[in-house]
């Protein structure tokens, strides 16, 4: 997967908000790698115990783990938002295009 | 019956509901009011059609059958709602900036506006949603009977089959009526939509209202229902791990493939921005669905007779426990779950079945060109109308002849793998710039071969339509052929199975044929402004206008959209414009806005190429792109060369306007020189005649005064011989008819000579020499030598115009040139004058002496005839001539 391709090698020192900005999307990148290993994780408990989980654990975990996810997305996402709404905005042209 | 009749009543009021809200945003869109329409918070609800009635029902069965295993199905589509920045976001973007109109217009655009791709996509996607459209028919008529079986008079008339054929009667009218009301722009149904909204919102809220009953009403709080979980049949998590991550990845997949979704997500995607709110309200929104259905399960396990479907414990619960309300609620969630997924699969279906199939095929029939033939509109309109009600009803007969008995859940997942072939061929086509239109099909082609003999053949039942022989020892007998153990992979989950192979060799299948094809200049092309979407321009290529006839897109669009529609569109944009009447100027702006109003109705390929030949050698196609940049290398070629001919007639140009102003300078020299021979002639004829008159007429004179006349009269006569003596000199130099006397002698006695000759060292001129060094001996014509010698020290005698005249003459050997320089230190020669003194006639001025100006024209000439040259030496503080002669004794010709 390639990240966004930029026309040149772009600056090496951004602004402090720009920099901000692109970690926040790495963030949002990350988000989904991290929920598909948290997905996973639970798999380990069975080959490590012998006595199968129980469902209402399992139920609490992924629920709990939900929740979080959503949470953190809804928190990335705002943040993101509000800074797309700055020109500064390198990497994306925030604006979406004027369709009917 | 009155319970069923009730149950009818408000079903009906319900649809009624539906009608009215879509009419209503129809409406309100139409007149361009309801901003609430294009909100974030509807665009996610939409989404929400990815829950229906297999959701609503058979989540809860899933569970009752093998625990928490149900949630892998809404796992799967909330990470990839996580990921929206990776994939979502470039999907949404690739889809509004190539007006894409279904997925298997995504992937045929990708790979070349390749249209047997897009056949091949849309065949297995209506293959896929067949079954998914028959499981929505049998969840309401499962549904209906439950309610039927509770009433106290069981009628054994409410059968099944009258039931699903009315339901998919109502869906077909409905769909019509709100998916093809107006062929419009970027095949956006607002009506559509938010009667989505609205379904999610009920299917939500009844699901809730279920939960909420069971955990507080019959379970008695939190604590006792996780204790019922605890002592029920599925208290145990045993899931197998491939199964786990199987159907987490299959519902991903399914999820960003789907028709319907797709639909929902990309087509009907108002702004990207929606996206953002989607990323995290979408998956609170599967969360909240999902939150129940394990207590429902574990409930309905605990209170329910065993015989009881464990699909409808959501509607058997409430039923059981006397509560008709919450059961009605109950039965319109699932209701709503089930018709909104039919409406929009069937839009979603039947435009891509309009758009790839049957418009492409008429096209070819009738044959002209498309602004020729008939009612496009009428023909476009009428191949969605007709591909909607083809869509339900198959799947009302697929529910007819499978007879509704399997599993819920089992349908849902084989559909899933029917369109999960689809991803290698999207993904790859959004992130990798080789992939081709070979490899996409290959990887299609064999993915979905898989997929139908090892899932959905088996997926009827034993020995339906693959024989038991054939399952239990393979096709022809080969084991390795086995459905559901291929190539020897024995005892894995039947599902999983199938995806994993069909995945495997769908994606390896698509990497090699991509890796070892050659892709056409098009797909190249849109490989590039797919893979780099965003580098490129929010839309895409736009039309340059001006060259279109605006009566004739008129004409065209009548046809399309209908005359008023049309009238009105064109009038509106003529009063933008601020002109009166129909035809605006065909303004780039005006030519994209009717392309896409036009792509509603035609698809967006047919739409840009009627608007292409129209508007003529403005279009763009990848073709003309490629003729231009030929036309360009021509012209640059051409371009070149008229730049070489133009600085070589530059340099002409000089070197002739030097020629010409060397030509003009003789051409006054000579008129000089002809007054100035005439003079010359004329001086001494004039004393001659006078003088001779004299000697004629005077008689008294004396003998001295005539002798000295007669002395006169010679004088002059010998200056005219000398004067033409110089000229025939000249001439005879020129045409080289001269012989040269070769002689050996010391070019100190040949200065010696010539100095004297020209009047010694004297007063009027002081010549310095270094006799030392002039000790050189030559052999040459050493008279015409002298005469170069004495011309030069006579022009310095003649024209040096220092207070105290001087001559330095200064001879050497370079190598085996004799150098002879003589220096004066007079004013020198000016510049512009060097390049012309050693022309013929050719005087300076009015100088103090008179001359023919033949002189140095002759020391050229007789240098010339020696094989050496005499130059003028620039930089000397005077007048300097140099004459150099080769030491070898090496004459010129003659």
């Amino acid at each position: 997967m390639s990240v966004d391709p930029k026309p040149g090698p772009g600056p090496v020192f951004v602004e402090r908000r720009t920099y901000r900005h692109r970690r926040l999307i790495d963030a949002a990148r990350m988000l989904p790698v991290l929920g598909v290993a948290l997905v996973c994780l639970p798999l380990l408990w069975i080959s490590d115990t012998g006595t199968p989980t129980p469902t209402t654990y399992a139920m609490i975990y992924f629920f709990g783990l939900w929740v979080a996810l959503v949470v953190a997305a809804a928190l990335l996402t705002r943040h993101l938002r509000d800074d797309a709404a700055t020109p500064q905005d390198g990497d994306r042209s925030g604006d979406p295009p004027g369709g009917s | 019956m009155p319970m069923l009749n009730l149950l009818v009543l408000v079903c009906l009021l319900y649809v009624a509901l539906l009608f009215v809200v879509a009419f209503a945003a129809d409406r309100a869109a139409l007149r361009g009011q309801g901003t609430w329409l294009r909100s974030p918070i509807v665009y996610t609800l939409s989404l929400s059609i990815y829950c229906t009635a297999w959701t609503f029902y058979g989540a809860v069965g899933f569970a009752a059958r093998s625990g928490l295993e149900f949630v892998t199905i809404y796992l799967g589509p909330t990470l990839v709602m996580l990921g929206w920045w990776w994939v979502l976001r470039k999907m949404v973007r690739v889809g509004r900036s190539q007006r894409i109109t279904s997925i298997a217009d995504l992937i045929s655009s990708r790979y070349g506006k390749s249209n047997s791709l897009a056949v091949f996509v849309t065949l297995l996607a209506v293959v896929g949603t067949t079954p998914y459209i028959a499981l929505q028919l049998q969840s309401v008529t499962l549904s209906l009977a439950a309610f039927a079986e509770t009433g106290p008079a069981t009628m054994p008339g409410v059968s099944h089959q009258p039931t699903a054929l009315w339901l998919a009667v109502g869906l077909v009218i409905f769909t019509i009526l709100f998916g093809t009301r107006n062929l419009d722009a970027n095949e956006r149904h607002h009506g559509v939509v938010m009667a989505i909204a609205l379904e999610a919102v009920v299917k939500l809220f009844a699901l809730l209202a279920v939960g909420v009953f069971v955990v507080w009403g019959l379970a008695g709080g939190v604590s006792q229902t996780l204790a019922r979980i605890d002592a029920s049949e599925i208290a145990e998590w045993n899931v197998s791990g491939s199964r786990w991550i199987g159907l987490t990845a299959l519902s991903a997949a399914a999820f960003l493939c789907l028709p319907r979704m797709f639909q929902v997500m990309v087509v009907e995607n108002e702004n990207e921005d929606h996206l953002r709110t989607a990323a995290w309200a979408f998956p609170a929104y599967l969360m909240l669905m999902s939150l129940f259905v394990v207590p429902i399960a574990a409930v309905g396990l605990d209170l329910l007779p065993e015989s009881t479907n464990p699909d409808l414990f959501v509607l058997n619960l409430p039923l059981s426990q006397g509560q008709e309300g919450l059961a009605i609620l109950s039965f319109l969630g699932g209701f709503s779950s089930a018709t909104s997924m039919v409406i929009v699969a069937a839009i979603a279906l039947s435009t891509m079945v309009s758009n790839h199939v049957v418009m492409p095929i008429w096209l070819n029939m009738t044959g002209g060109s498309a602004v020729m033939s008939g009612d496009v509109r009428h023909v476009a309109l009428l191949a969605r109308r007709l591909s909607i009600a083809g869509i339900v009803l198959l799947g009302y007969f697929y529910f007819r002849i499978s007879g509704g008995g399997t599993a819920l859940a089992k349908i849902g997942l084989v559909s899933f793998a029917g369109v999960a072939q689809f991803l290698p061929a999207l993904i790859g086509g959004l992130f990798w710039r080789g992939a081709t239109r070979t490899g996409a099909m290959a990887g299609l082609f064999i993915g979905s071969l898989v997929w139908f003999y090892s899932l959905f053949l088996p997926s009827f039942g034993a020995s339906t339509v693959l024989s038991d022989a054939i399952m239990a020892d393979g096709l022809f007998g080969l084991g390795w052929l086995r459905p559901q153990a291929l190539f020897g992979s024995e005892g894995m989950d039947p599902l999983v199975h199938a995806v994993m192979w069909s995945m495997l060799l769908n994606t390896g299948g698509f990497i090699l044929f991509s890796l070892f094809s050659f892709p056409t200049p098009i797909e190249r092309l849109q490989g590039a402004q797919f893979v780099n979407v965003y580098e490129h321009s929010p839309t895409t290529g736009g039309w340059t206008g001006g060259l279109a006839q605006t009566e004739d897109l008129l004409i065209m669009a009548q046809r399309i959209m209908g005359g008023s529609q049309a009238q009105t569109f064109f009038a509106r944009a003529a009063e933008r414009q601020g002109i009166g009447g129909y035809l605006p100027e065909p303004s780039p702006d005006f030519l994209q806005e009717l392309e896409r109003e036009l792509s509603g109705s035609v698809g967006a390929a047919a739409a840009h190429a009627m608007v292409g030949q129209i508007v003529g050698g403005a279009s763009v196609s990848v073709e003309d792109l490629m003729a231009v940049a030929d036309e360009t290398a021509q012209m640059m070629e051409y371009s070149s060369k008229l730049e070489a001919k133009s600085a070589e007639l530059t340099r002409t140009a000089r070197q002739l306007r030097e020629a010409n102003e060397k030509l003009t300078q003789l051409s006054h020299q000579k008129d000089a020189f002809l007054s100035q021979v005439s003079h010359e002639l004329r001086t001494p004829m004039t004393s001659i005649r006078a003088f001779s008159e004299i000697l004629r007429d005077g008689n008294a004179l004396k003998p001295a005064e005539s002798n000295k006349y007669a002395s006169v009269i010679h004088d002059e006569a010998i200056r005219l011989t000398r004067l033409l003596d110089d000229l025939l000199d000249l001439s005879v130099l020129e045409n080289g008819q001269v012989s040269l006397n070769v002689q050996s002698g010391a070019l100190v006695d040949l200065l010696d000579r010539a100095v004297a000759a020209a009047g010694g060292s004297a007063e009027d001129l002081n010549i310095r020499r270094s006799r030392a060094e002039e000790n050189i001996l030559l052999s040459t014509d050493l008279d015409r030598l002298a005469q170069v010698f004495i011309n030069l020290i006579t022009n310095a005698r003649k024209y040096c115009d220092a207070a105290k005249p001087s001559l330095t003459i200064d001879a050497r050997v370079s190598g085996e040139t004799l150098l002879v320089d003589f220096i004066d230190n007079g004013r020198g020669i000016p510049t512009d004058k060097q390049s012309v003194i050693f022309e013929k006639f050719s005087r300076l001025g009015e100088t103090k002496a008179g001359g023919a100006g033949l002189g140095l024209a002759i020391c050229r000439e007789i240098m010339a005839r020696l094989g050496g040259q005499v130059t003028y030496l620039p930089g000397q503080g005077g007048s300097a001539f140099r004459v150099s002669l080769p030491l070898s004794q090496r004459l010129a010709a003659q």
